[in-house]
């Protein structure tokens, strides 16, 4: 679905991404994991064109996307929200909506109603005609999620879209996150919380410093050591382990 | 529930277009009920400002971009429309479409070299001001303008040159102009180019990110404010039949186009001609009640404007509730 | 040390805080937890004077303070550390610190500026860097060492959590408990249950502007129903 191939950046001095190069497959929820700092949020950027690479290259469906502006590789058919909701906040959550699906609706009035739908699918079917500024976080989460979706995208970029959120609304959004996988969305998703990484992640990968420290199945990351080092710490690590074990034996 | 909130939106739209037709009726038959030229020029020039505030609307208000140099559009119609009648000899109504397309053509100008390198904000804002300066000092260098005397176009008292007889043709004329913009404007509410621009005012990352171009998007939206900016310009030089560098391009003309966009609310289909609306009346009246203070209507017209922006942020429509 | 009784507020004309009781006693953390729009930071805005009360009352150290104006409040010890970071972007990250201590300890400016260092030592790596272009775990860092900055008796953090990697949360809930254990008293308001309750002393609950449960972390993990309300799966 999406290929990077050794992308890399420089701020200044700092090297942000260094010669990553990754393969989300199509169809799976994959993860990207690390410490804050270590360019995640500046991968997303590179691969959703907000952020031109120095060097490498991204491919979408085997299609070079390398270098184009971000609303031309949104019609291509990748979706992103951000890390930081960014709602139009004097709008309502259907007109917030809306614009998601005028990239492929032209009609209003069918724009409007495609835009009722996928907020019934992430849960903010009764508050249609709220301003967005008058969501909770969880809401505004929502509304960016579904914002992105109503662009019918196949691969959908998710960045820290639960944080903030309470476990029981981490809880509520699991489902809905693997719901677009089961209609066909590809998800890459930048996440710091670990029970939403390990209940929905097929492929993770860590990075740190810029660079890819370790990638595999999510039981196979959380327990290597670099990843514990830089990122998990082992009180999360350990918590982890017992929660793996125990579901295994459930 | 589709269906319902589907009809609601037509329903609401329509009402807006019902009342868009009414108040052009009305203001249609006001020259049967009213004689008195004092009274029409007050409301020719409501009207006019009523024009320039929904011009600086649409780039402002529905497109988040706020310009100080509107006067850069105004004084490119006036001057479009002079220089051709007197230079050319062209008849004011062929040379009107020519007015309107010059102005949208200098909107593309300052839009794609101030959206190119992003200016947003303040930045904008100043350039637009440079641009307007820069025009002025140019149409006052160059005979071709008429230098610093301008242009004076011949007195001609004829509907098809544009100048009419009676008071009630430049009405007519104007409320066209003004109820064209006024369609532009409910256009602007219910159309994906509208949603687009709105989007892109509200928060152009989100935008970008959601298939919105958004250096075209505001380039259309500077094209279409450049052309009935310049359609005000054309209507000025047509009503006072002279226009020279400092009424073309001088701030004052920038001030007044944002002015009844502000006070009125922006972003709204009727804010700008209930802004002029405002304006004016309570110009005139302290300028009745003042008369021995000169300039007393500026004085009103800066209270207006900071009290409306302290207390009414969305304007005179904010009172209204509902985002109209 | 810090007594809320019946304490209401809001915004506007709406009413968020619905006659709230909460206490925090000299050198304890409490934890006070409750799903988003609870009305946990406008509790902590009222608090601190940045918002007005419309009834009721807050008593810190047996002043009164709900009249109280945000700038006393800051100078009389009642520090808070904002949801969201709020480190001041264009100033670098010792500027930001510096201003922590613009109102309240600026005698003893250096010796804090050494023990924030102590306490975050990649902060002093980053003295002169543009707080904005600092990642988000950074700027947490440099918000909780600018509010110590003004000497707290009692330290409220909002969601000092949000967005930091698990080993940084670990460092941050293991801090919380030392600056704990050196005589703070800190009121801590989190999403991150779990671990909030492994260190808080006494917790508190707030759904729609009240108190709902109160008491301390093992009576609540006793509780099934907020068991599974607040610890989800």
């Amino acid at each position: 679905m999406l290929e990077a191939r050794q992308l890399s950046i420089r701020f200044g001095g700092l090297r942000a991404v260094q010669d990553v190069s990754l393969t989300v497959p199509q169809g799976k929820i994959a993860a990207l994991i690390g410490p804050n700092g270590a360019g995640k949020s500046t991968l997303f950027g590179l691969v959703s064109g907000f952020l031109k690479p120095d060097e490498g290259s991204v491919a979408l469906l085997g299609r070079n996307i390398t270098g184009l502006a971000p609303h031309a590789i949104c019609r291509l058919g990748m979706a992103r929200t951000f890390q930081i909701v960014q709602p139009f906040a004097e709008q309502s959550v259907r007109e917030n909506i809306a614009v998601g699906a005028h990239l492929r609706e032209p009609d209003r009035g069918r724009a409007l109603a495609r835009a009722e739908q996928v907020a019934q699918q992430v849960g903010l079917g009764a508050q249609l005609d709220r301003l967005a500024s008058s969501l909770t976080i969880s809401g505004r989460k929502r509304l960016e999620l579904a914002r992105a979706l109503a662009t019918q995208p196949r691969l959908l970029l998710l960045d820290e879209v639960l944080a903030g959120l309470n476990p029981q609304e981490v809880a509520e959004m699991i489902p809905v996150i693997r719901g677009l996988r089961d209609a066909g969305v590809t998800v890459f998703m930048i996440e710091h919380v670990m029970q939403a990484v390990m209940h929905l992640a097929e492929y993770v990968w860590v990075i740190a410093q810029g660079e890819l420290i370790a990638q595999g199945l999510p039981e196979q990351v959380t327990s290597d050591a670099r990843v514990i080092e830089a990122y998990l710490g082992h009180g999360t690590a350990q918590r982890l382990a017992l929660e793996q074990r125990s579901t295994a034996h459930a | 529930m589709e269906r319902a909130h589907e009809a609601r939106g037509r329903v609401a739209g329509m009402r807006q277009l019902a009342l868009i037709a009414a108040f052009a009726v009305a203001v249609a038959l006001l020259p049967l009920f009213v004689s008195s030229g004092f009274l029409l020029n007050l409301v020719i020039m409501t009207l006019y400002a009523a024009l320039l505030g929904q011009a600086w609307n649409i780039l402002g208000g529905f497109g988040g971009q706020f310009s100080f140099g509107h006067a850069v559009f105004f004084g490119t119609g006036a001057y479009a429309m002079a220089v051709l009648q007197t230079k050319f000899g062209l008849n004011a109504w062929l040379a009107l479409p020519a007015a309107l397309a010059l102005g949208a053509a200098v909107g593309v100008l300052v839009g794609a070299l101030s959206f190119r390198y992003g200016l947003k904000g303040s930045y904008f804002a100043l350039v637009t001001l440079a641009f307007a300066e820069v025009f002025r000092i140019l149409a006052n260098n160059f005979q071709f303008t008429g230098a610093g005397v301008g242009i004076q176009i011949p007195l001609r008292d004829s509907a098809a040159e544009m100048q009419f007889a009676s008071k009630a043709g430049f009405l007519y004329a104007m409320l066209a102009l003004v109820t064209a913009s006024l369609l532009v404007a409910w256009w602007l509410k219910r159309s994906r180019y509208g949603a687009w621009l709105q989007a892109v005012r509200d928060n152009e990352d989100s935008a970008a990110a959601l298939g919105v171009n958004v250096f075209r998007v505001k380039l259309g939206a500077i094209a279409i404010s450049g052309a009935l900016m310049a359609a005000g310009g054309a209507f000025y030089l047509q009503y006072f039949r002279y226009i020279d560098p400092h009424i073309a391009y001088g701030p004052a003309i920038s001030v007044e186009a944002l002015l009844a966009a502000i006070v009125g609310g922006m972003g709204t289909v009727f804010g700008p001609l209930l802004g002029a609306a405002v304006l004016h009346v309570l110009g005139e009246a302290t300028r009745g009640m003042l008369e021995h203070v000169p300039g007393v209507n500026l004085i009103v017209y800066g209270v207006l404007l900071v009290v409306i922006i302290m207390f009414l942020p969305r304007g005179i429509m904010g009172l209204f509730g509902k985002r109209a | 040390m810090l007594e809320i009784s019946a304490l209401r507020g809001g915004y506007g004309g709406v009413e968020v805080l619905r006659g709230l009781d909460l206490a925090i006693r000299a050198g304890e953390i409490v934890a006070l937890l409750g799903s988003n729009g609870a009305g946990k930071s406008t509790l902590n805005n009222t608090v601190c004077g940045l918002q007005p009360a419309f009834g009721g009352s807050v008593a810190f150290e047996g002043r009164d303070i709900t009249r109280a104006g945000y700038t006393a409040i800051v100078a009389s010890g009642l520090i808070q550390v904002p949801e969201g970071r709020r480190v001041f972007p264009n100033l670098t990250v010792q500027e930001n610190l510096a201003l922590g201590a613009y109102l309240r300890g600026r005698p003893q400016r250096e010796r804090n500026l050494e023990r924030v260092f102590a306490i975050f030592p990649r902060l002093k790596e980053r003295l002169a860097q543009r707080a904005g272009t600092l990642s988000g775990g950074e700027q947490q860092m440099l918000a909780i060492g600018r509010g110590l900055m003004a000497q707290p008796k009692l330290l409220i953090l909002d969601e000092p959590s949000l967005g930091l990697s698990p080993i940084l949360v670990e460092e941050l809930f293991g801090l919380i408990g030392r600056l704990n254990r050196e005589g703070l008293a800190i009121l801590l308001v989190e999403q991150n249950v779990g671990q909030s309750l492994e260190i808080a002393h006494r917790a508190y609950v707030m759904e729609q502007g009240a108190i709902q449960f109160h008491g301390t972390p093992a009576e609540l993990l006793a509780n099934p129903d907020l068991k599974r309300t607040y610890l989800g799966l």
